[in-house]
């Protein structure tokens, strides 16, 4: 959305073997990301403002639904014996997946030293930390009293007692807000000298002094970035082991339990892939429209979408493999609990929802094994956000067609999501797209420095020059 | 940041004393070269400002390796060794509970939460580690008085002698980093 511009753009040119456009420089990509920012806030497009005002929406029946929640009580939720588990967990799980994939292309690809992850890395841990708030609002009042979730944290109380740190439940508790302070705090770092590259570039004195402020007063000494790249590199060194130990401890939520379909050894490696596979799809949700709303076709182009897709489909067998062994698991169980559970997935009072996820997750993501559907925006698009519906789809059946009919047949029920399950959920979407609309309104949306670092990669490399060992940072 | 106004200026009964000289260069190859010569002219209190990490310029400036990671250590073994001996306290001495016959002391089931705190407080030493070895924040610093360094965070690559470096003559400084190459050489004041 530039409105400066008064004349139509030329059309874009698709790049699909770079990963930067040619002929760029340092203060072409810093101009060009940092303008999206620094404009006068009462010329904020009307894209924005009309999208920002569905987000506020959306939030308003987030929080009368929360409210609701708090005076009425769980009841408004679908939820019942056996299937006390319903919207809030399905969300909840949902959430925290998609905000793996942020972390993983922040850190595991920094240790990996791709290349490919400078462009997209800080939309995605936005998106994280925002996925991460939306996941962790669900954990704080589904408890029923939700007031009391102070008992959760060790401290010295008058009861005498303290938090069950053997259950998963207490687990989730420190591996989430470990999860969102690593992850604010790494995403901080990243910015401190794209806040002085805004600070350095602001004409407006307000946004020159909070820019200034947030910068720290950063002035790129060469000391200072010797000790920066150490920090990326250690935060990116524990926020890998974090993501994987943050989703396994997800999993054994159910992984503990005794239910067919939850007491599964495979489920923390799956549980990630299936994070990953998800994280990575709604970052290509995010990333197809904001490309072509800001002209970011430069910085992130095709090649980006065609390297992600292929990452989404490597995780997606992972995923498809899971369902694979799930059944086999059934049948060589010689457990007529465990091997009703496939039946009644396949051929149940659900089995709409199981069928969904096979097409969803495990049919239509086939196409992206040809490189056509990769590079076609369009269908990846769609593929995406069919890929997001799937995982959706999994938790569900994961937690409600284990839970609704487990080893005693008279306690069988079947769960209905109420009005309030919906709105609750709908609602989440107003409090992610009001944090991310904010955060592209207000902050570079692409690593600044680290697109300088490629142009100098790119530059040296076409120079001859051998420059092995740059990590960027 | 901040700079001083000229008001400010006039108003001072003295004027500010010397930083140093300020000299910009285009790209890192540059900086690098320029770097370890003026060190090999015998200065030592140099420093080098640039919009992105440039690999090689802590060695050319006679950097030693940092110790932020084994404030992270620290930090790991505090988080980690910490949480695992609270847990252990509290279910072996200060509230243990008999379910089943089980042991009190079952540090498998410590191990996520030990393991969530070991990463947590080394985040907190990284980060809060760097910030404070670097001591930031500075929301001013003298060197945001050279002129072009709104640069320095964007396409310039910053060098600077300062002028409490025992071997400092501003004209000997100036005709060293004008010899190295540089497109621009300033005084300027704190």
């Amino acid at each position: 959305m530039q409105t400066s511009q008064q004349l139509k753009p030329p059309p874009v040119e698709e790049h699909y073997d770079t990963l930067l456009a040619p002929n760029q420089s340092y203060a072409s990509v810093s101009a060009k990301i940092s303008d999206i920012v620094l404009y006068p806030l009462t010329k904020t497009p009307l894209g924005w403002l009309g999208a920002f005002a569905v987000a506020a929406a959306l939030l308003m029946l987030y929080l009368y639904s929360l409210a609701t929640l708090f005076t009425v009580g769980i009841g408004i939720w679908g939820i019942n014996i056996p299937v006390a588990w319903g919207f809030d967990i399905i969300n909840f799980v949902w959430w925290i997946g998609i905000g793996h994939a942020g972390t993983l292309i922040s850190a595991i690809l920094l240790l990996f030293r791709q290349d490919w992850r400078t462009s997209i890395n800080r939309a995605a841990e936005a998106m994280t930390i925002f996925a991460v708030a939306c996941a962790g609002i669900y954990p704080l009042v589904h408890t029923g009293r939700p007031w009391l979730d102070y008992w959760f944290l060790p401290y010295p109380s008058t009861l005498g007692m303290w938090p069950q740190f053997r259950s998963p439940l207490e687990w989730d508790v420190f591996a989430i807000s470990t999860y969102a302070t690593v992850s604010v705090l790494f995403w901080f770092v990243g910015l401190v000298p794209d806040f002085a590259t805004l600070r350095d570039r602001s004409q407006n004195r307000i946004a020159k002094l909070l820019y200034g402020l947030a910068s720290l007063g950063w002035r790129g000494a060469a000391k200072h970035w010797q000790r920066y790249e150490i920090a990326s590199l250690i935060l990116a060194g524990l926020s890998t082991p974090l993501v994987l130990s943050v989703h396994s401890i997800i999993s054994f939520d159910f992984a503990v339990s005794q239910l067919p379909g939850w007491h599964v050894t495979v489920f923390p490696p799956y549980f990630v892939a299936g994070a990953v596979y998800c994280g990575f799809a709604m970052v290509i949700v995010l990333m197809v429209p904001i490309r072509k709303w800001f002209g970011l076709e430069g910085l992130i182009t095709m090649k980006h979408f065609d390297v992600m897709s292929k990452v989404m489909l490597a995780s997606g067998m992972i995923v498809t493999y899971g369902y694979f062994g799930e059944i086999f698991y059934s049948w060589y169980s010689a457990s007529i609990y465990e091997y009703f559970l496939i039946v009644n997935r396949t051929v149940g009072p659900y089995a709409w929802s199981y069928w969904a996820l096979i097409l969803f997750n495990v049919l239509i993501p086939q196409l992206l094994w040809f490189k056509r559907f990769r590079t076609n925006l369009w269908v990846l698009f769609i593929i995406s956000i069919a890929i997001n519906i799937g995982m959706w789809f999994e938790r569900w059946v994961i937690i409600v067609l284990s839970l609704h009919r487990d080893f005693l047949p008279s306690s069988w029920a079947t769960y209905t999501p109420s009005f309030y399950d919906w709105a609750t959920y709908i609602g989440s979407f107003g409090l992610f797209f009001v944090l991310f609309l904010l955060f592209i309104r207000l902050l570079p949306m692409v690593a600044i420095f680290e697109v300088r670092d490629l142009v100098h990669k790119t530059a040296h490399k076409s120079h001859g020059a051998e420059e092995h060992g740059h990590t960027g940072a | 940041m901040f700079k001083r106004t000229s008001k400010a200026a006039e108003a001072a009964p003295a004027a500010p004393a010397t930083y140093g000289i300020m000299a910009e260069f285009s790209d890192t190859d540059e900086i690098l070269v320029a770097a370890a010569k003026v060190r090999q002219a015998g200065y030592t209190m140099v420093e080098a400002y640039t919009p992105i990490p440039v690999h090689g310029l802590d060695d050319a400036l006679g950097y030693k390796a940092s110790r932020l990671p084994w404030l992270v250590l620290a930090g790991g073994l505090i988080g980690s060794s910490g949480l695992f001996g609270f847990m252990t306290w509290v279910n072996v001495v200060d509230y243990p509970m008999n379910v089943g016959g089980r042991p009190f002391f079952s540090w498998p089931a410590f191990i996520p939460i030990t393991f969530e705190g070991m990463v947590l407080f080394s985040a907190f030493a990284a980060v809060f580690g760097l910030f404070f070895i670097c001591g930031l924040p500075m929301p001013y610093h003298p060197v945001f008085n050279a002129p072009g360094f709104e640069r320095a965070s964007v396409d310039g690559f910053f060098l600077c002698i300062e002028a409490k470096d025992p071997q400092y003559d501003a004209a000997k400084a100036k005709a060293l980093l004008t010899e190295l190459g540089a497109k621009a050489v300033n005084e300027f004041s704190e």
